[in-house]
């Protein structure tokens, strides 16, 4: 039996819901050797600023529990510089390019997505408002309601593009973000970014990280992150991109049941890189064994029947 | 082409309480491998530890057809996987995705190759001295650790024709003291018009200190840097060095792509954290 694995986020379609996560999957280029980026649903390739930056000295990251920190502090090539380099050859792979924009003020965000919209081959605009281990920009716009909306207005208002903010689930409430986001124009929200964390070594009392803190990815948020997803699929009709420690089908499955149109897979791509076939067929199974012709019938079928829910955000 | 293999332990030789040699039915990696490439390694399966870890291929395994079986890695016990590693058993699984990274240049005479090792900073050179001999180049290894207890392979490396210049922290074998005083030694003696190539792995202080000396001797170094990695493909953009090329500003270059191996003279030491 042939499934329909496809989906649709905001206007923009793709064949199936798998995308390689933001800054866990270089610019694409680098795996095109090793994966046919046509065969991914979406590539979203490494966050991007107007102007070229170094990032973070390293240490960058550390393994923890079932998980690992980052703190790379988003290096980068810049917008020009990757339209002008790696967006031909993103083309030429026939992948389904979302570019991560970045920006320590509401303009550079803006003329970022502005420089993007000129651009042929840009499938949609992931707005960064979640990065946690930066200065300026990044998180401080994304734990605002007012920063959210006012970043996803700016960039909203100059591009066709599908406009999709990142949000961080370092808030007390992230389904009022999903609102804010939607509120300002989002076509679709994707989360979750990293959790702010640390670690230290004992030994010699020293943070892990160069810069003390870092995001947490992996495993370890898994069941946080499908929690989060879910109480914005309850919160807002907009198409959701859920991602948080996705290693198998079956974990991506628990997102899109939860409420997720599409998934993101970041860390898990570091332990396996051709985990893309793995995911398509194991997700191809369980739709023809449930006897389903669209994975999109499995957004948000959570089936809650009997059991009540004691806290609600809100 | 790098390709990932659920490779089945042939043997685990412990050399020491802290050192062993794993030997992996590897072949379609191996057979693609050139000296001073890596592979990334996971054993098991599970969630924890959850990453994979970056090791020079030490040898690449033949069998008496000379047809190439496999590879083996040199591994030191410091960490939760090193620790699996060093327990691991013939039949155990390993998952081994390779070979990645930039090769050394393999030199020819009438050019001489000097290697510098420094602990497990072996790895890569026994790959190299085979690629060497087959080259017919001149080789020479210097080689330092902790003990005699902590030198390894050496009749391998003399069976491949390679000179051994020894030096051990408390003067049981060879040289008392750090590699790099045979090695100064050695670029004063040696022949300056005579072209000679030098090769480096292991503490990054000792790297460096083999770049600076054999750069006041007119000599290049090529080095072998050990990164802390995530993904090993240029995914993640942990493992960056600072490199400055053609005098320009100094620049975090990955060492997955862009290494292991570097010109000595074109890493900003100062600046490298490892
Ligand atoms: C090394 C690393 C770099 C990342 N860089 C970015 C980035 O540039 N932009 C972004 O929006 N998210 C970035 N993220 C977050 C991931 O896209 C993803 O949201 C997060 O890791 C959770 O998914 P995972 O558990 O599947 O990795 C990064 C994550 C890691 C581990």
């Amino acid at each position: 039996m042939n499934v329909d694995l496809s989906v649709d986020i905001g206007g923009l379609r793709l064949r199936n819901p798998f995308i390689a996560a933001s800054g866990c999957f270089g610019y694409g280029v680098e795996y095109a050797d090793l994966v046919d980026l046509s065969t991914l649903g979406a590539v979203a390739v490494k966050g991007l600023f107007l102007e070229e930056r170094e990032g973070h000295p390293p240490t960058r990251i550390v393994e923890t529990p079932s998980g690992m920190l980052n703190a790379i502090g988003l290096q980068g090539i810049g917008v020009r510089r990757f339209v002008a380099e790696k967006l031909p050859l993103l083309r030429a792979q026939g992948a389904v390019v979302i570019v991560n924009i970045c920006g320590s003020t509401i303009d550079e965000y803006a003329e970022v997505a502005r420089i993007l919209d000129d651009a042929d081959g840009v499938g949609a605009v992931e707005v960064n408002i979640s990065c946690p281990n930066i200065k300026k920009g990044g998180m401080m716009f994304g734990c605002s309601l007012q920063g959210t909306h006012d970043v996803v207005a700016a960039v909203r208002r100059v591009t066709r593009r599908p406009v999709v903010p990142k949000l961080t689930p370092n808030v007390t409430d992230v389904a009022s973000f999903a609102a804010a986001a939607r509120d300002a124009g989002a076509d679709a929200v994707s989360l979750v970014n990293t959790f702010l964390a640390m670690a230290i070594d004992v030994e010699t009392r020293r943070p892990k990280l160069s810069n003390v803190v870092g995001g947490l990815s992996g495993p370890a948020i898994r069941p946080i992150a499908v929690r989060m997803v879910y109480e914005c699929r309850q919160a807002v009709d907009l198409p959701i991109i859920g991602m948080g420690g996705i290693m198998t089908a079956g974990d991506a499955l628990e997102f899109i049941i939860a409420g997720a149109t599409a998934v993101q897979v970041g860390t898990a791509n570091f332990v396996d890189p051709f985990i893309w076939n793995k995911l398509l067929t194991g997700l191809t199974d369980y739709v023809q064994r449930h006897g389903l012709a669209h994975v999109s019938d499995l957004v948000g079928t959570l089936d809650t029947t009997d059991r009540t829910t004691a806290w609600t955000s809100s | 082409m790098p390709l990932d293999v659920d490779a089945v332990v042939v043997s685990n030789t412990h050399l020491t309480r802290d050192y062993n040699v794993l030997a992996l039915a590897a072949a379609a990696v191996a057979s693609q491998t050139q000296p001073g490439q890596f592979v990334m390694v996971k054993p098991g399966g599970g969630d924890d530890p959850l990453l994979r870890r970056p090791f020079s291929v030490f040898e690449v395994l033949r069998d008496d057809a000379r047809q190439v079986t496999g590879l083996s890695l040199l591994n030191k016990r410091v960490g939760v996987t090193t620790r699996m590693l060093f327990a691991l058993k013939p039949g155990d699984r390993v998952r081994c995705l390779g070979p990645l990274g930039r090769p050394f240049s393999v030199t020819e005479p009438p050019e001489r190759a000097w290697m510098v090792a420094g602990g497990v900073g072996l790895a890569p050179f026994a790959t190299l001295a085979a690629a060497l001999r087959e080259r017919d180049t001149e080789t020479t290894l210097f080689y330092g650790g902790r003990s005699a207890n902590d030198l390894f392979h050496l009749d391998e490396f003399r069976q491949l024709g390679v000179r051994l210049e020894l030096a051990t922290d408390d003067g049981s074998r060879g040289e008392h003291g750090n590699v790099t005083v045979p090695l100064a030694r050695a670029l004063g003696d040696a022949d300056r018009a005579a072209p000679l190539r030098v090769y480096a792995c292991g503490p990054t202080p000792m790297m460096r200190a083999v770049t600076q000396l054999a750069a006041a001797h007119g000599r290049t170094t090529e080095v072998s840097l050990e990164q802390v990695m995530g993904c090993g493909l240029g995914g993640c953009y942990s493992c960056v060095v600072p490199v400055r090329r053609d005098g320009g500003p100094a620049h975090l270059v990955r060492s997955c792509l862009d290494g292991p191996v570097f010109d000595g003279s074109t890493v900003v030491w100062e600046q490298l954290v490892s």
